[in-house]
């Protein structure tokens, strides 16, 4: 009887270990701007979100998420506070990276007009900034999107996607291993790069969880690869 | 334009700085520092609480070109009760509205009709009816008001604690005591009930008011606030650029006890601060709006 006793408390623990070892850990940038809403959405989506504000808080995840917020903010923050070096080497590593807005721009390898506005130079794109205009041009639009990838030779599955633009972004140019995932006319609002999937909308601020799913996904297949 | 855009757009100003700036030198010197964005004006409170008389909305060709030097959002202030104010500002094309007590109220008994306008609003709040009430009206951003110019975080402090208080006891009271309590606090009951839901206010809440160093702005952030306005606190320091990229750093870090010493060490002189009791309850910014 004292076994089966005993028994209990030490099933819990092994409960708890193996449920930490099938953890998906994504780190969500957590400098200033929507984050807490990134973390929500990747935990809706089955991830346990982990904020990010030093290069310490890197340790152990398996995915990363760049929010919406003002790129200008976290592009100083990034580089006062050491992150920008890490980051770089772990995303041009093949940790999976959603980035939404701000994200975007923090990740590409040109702002025009704002060239030395410190960026990760990650993802083969220039970027205008708040492309739309001011706040007065922000809006919301059912937006047709291509399905991010888990693996590039997938095929094409559109979907409609509720975007919600904020003094959104876009994307001037994209090289030649960016896939565009979204146009709006001439305007290119979300592509992929391999591991990197980047949108100049905000979809943590809908119920729609197509891309923290995608992350979720593509960084549980990382985490097995043991890359990381 | 729907709540989700005119709220978004204070989503994406969390855990970041608004600072209160006068002209595109010091605007510019806020974006340098990392400020999320700026609030254009034409005397900083602790200016207006000195010269005293009417406090109006800047003039529009000072809001412009400080539109036009930074490239993060642009806010601007009005009259409480100041619709005409409101439309010019939204012609203008800012970025936020503030409808705020730091000027002098244009109406003694009504709010703007804030959901009449396509450009977001935020307002000032003391307790949770306030907030309510002003979110009620259409603002897609609340702060808590403390006290403006006076570089003391006190009043800050105990609204936006007589907010998380208020949120508490709304929390824990039975289904069936909601609507009285929201009676009492002169909350609409569709947001009373939605507040109790959440366990927080249904917009982004920002504390201002008396916030004049990093420790100070940790402290806002610790209590529960999703980032700070700092008016007077920047420019009447000996050293703003410092003491803004300081105040910056300290919302980010705020759990951070090492990086707080750090960041707060060797900042110069903070603002002159006024006590509280000195000043005369009908010279108090915050007993303006109900």
């Amino acid at each position: 009887m004292l076994t089966n006793l005993s028994f209990v408390p030490l099933k819990k623990q092994i409960d708890e270990i193996r449920n930490k070892s099938e953890q998906v850990r994504i780190g969500v940038l957590a400098l200033q701007g929507a984050f807490s809403e990134h973390c929500l959405a990747l935990y809706k989506a089955g991830a346990v979100p982990v904020e990010v504000r030093t290069a310490e808080d890197l340790r152990d995840v398996h995915g990363l998420c760049f929010p919406g917020g003002e790129s200008t903010v976290m592009a100083k923050l990034l580089v006062q506070n050491g992150l920008t070096d890490r980051l770089a080497e772990l995303i041009q590593n093949g940790m999976p990276v959603l980035a939404t807005c701000a994200g975007l721009i923090l990740l590409s390898r040109e702002i025009i007009g704002y060239e030395d506005q410190p960026r990760l130079n990650c993802l083969d794109i220039s970027v205008c900034r708040n492309a739309f205009g001011r706040q007065k041009e922000s809006f919301a639009e059912e937006t047709e999107v291509i399905c991010p990838k888990l693996s590039m030779h997938e095929e094409d599955r559109h979907c409609l996607f509720p975007a919600v633009f904020i003094r959104a972004p876009q994307v001037a140019e994209a090289g030649n291993a960016v896939k565009v995932l979204a146009r709006k006319g001439e305007r290119i609002l979300a592509v992929q790069q391999e591991n990197i999937t980047a949108l100049s909308f905000h979809p943590e601020l809908t119920e729609n969880l197509l891309f923290h799913n995608w992350l979720y996904e593509k960084a549980k297949q990382y985490k097995k690869s043991g890359k990381c | 334009m729907t709540l989700v855009l005119k709220g978004g757009l204070a989503q994406m100003l969390k855990g970041g700085v608004i600072m209160d700036v006068t002209n595109e030198e010091q605007a510019q010197i806020a974006e340098e520092a990392g400020a999320c964005a700026v609030m254009a004006l034409e005397r900083v409170p602790s200016d207006i609480r000195k010269e005293g008389g009417v406090a109006r909305m800047a003039d529009p060709s000072l809001v412009k070109r400080i539109m036009d030097c930074v490239s993060i959002p642009v806010m601007a202030k009005v009259r409480i009760g100041h619709n005409a104010e409101a439309r010019i500002l939204e012609e203008l094309g800012v970025d936020y509205i503030d409808e705020s007590e730091v000027l002098t109220p244009a109406d003694d008994r009504f709010h703007i009709n804030k959901m009449a306008f396509s450009v977001p609003f935020v307002c000032g709040a003391r307790n949770l009816g306030e907030a309510l009430r002003r979110i009620s009206e259409g603002a897609a951003m609340i702060r808590t008001k403390g006290e403006p110019g006076t570089g003391n975080v006190v009043e800050a402090v105990r609204h936006i604690r007589m907010v998380n208080e208020e949120i508490r006891m709304l929390c824990a009271l039975p289904e069936d005591e909601v609507a009285n309590f929201c009676k009492e606090h002169g909350i609409p009951l569709h947001l009373g009930i939605e507040t109790r839901k959440e366990g927080r206010l249904p917009v982004v809440n920002f504390a201002a008011g008396g916030i004049a160093t990093p420790a100070d702005a940790a402290l806002m952030m610790e209590l529960g606030c999703d980032g700070v306005f700092v008016g007077s606190g920047i420019f009447k320091s000996s050293d703003p650029a410092r003491q803004a990229k300081a105040i910056v750093q300290a919302v980010t870090y705020w759990q951070d006890s090492k990086k707080l010493l750090e960041i707060s060490t060797g900042l110069g002189t903070a603002m002159h601060g006024i006590e509280i009791s000195s000043i005369a309850p009908a010279d108090r910014m915050q007993e303006r709006g109900w």
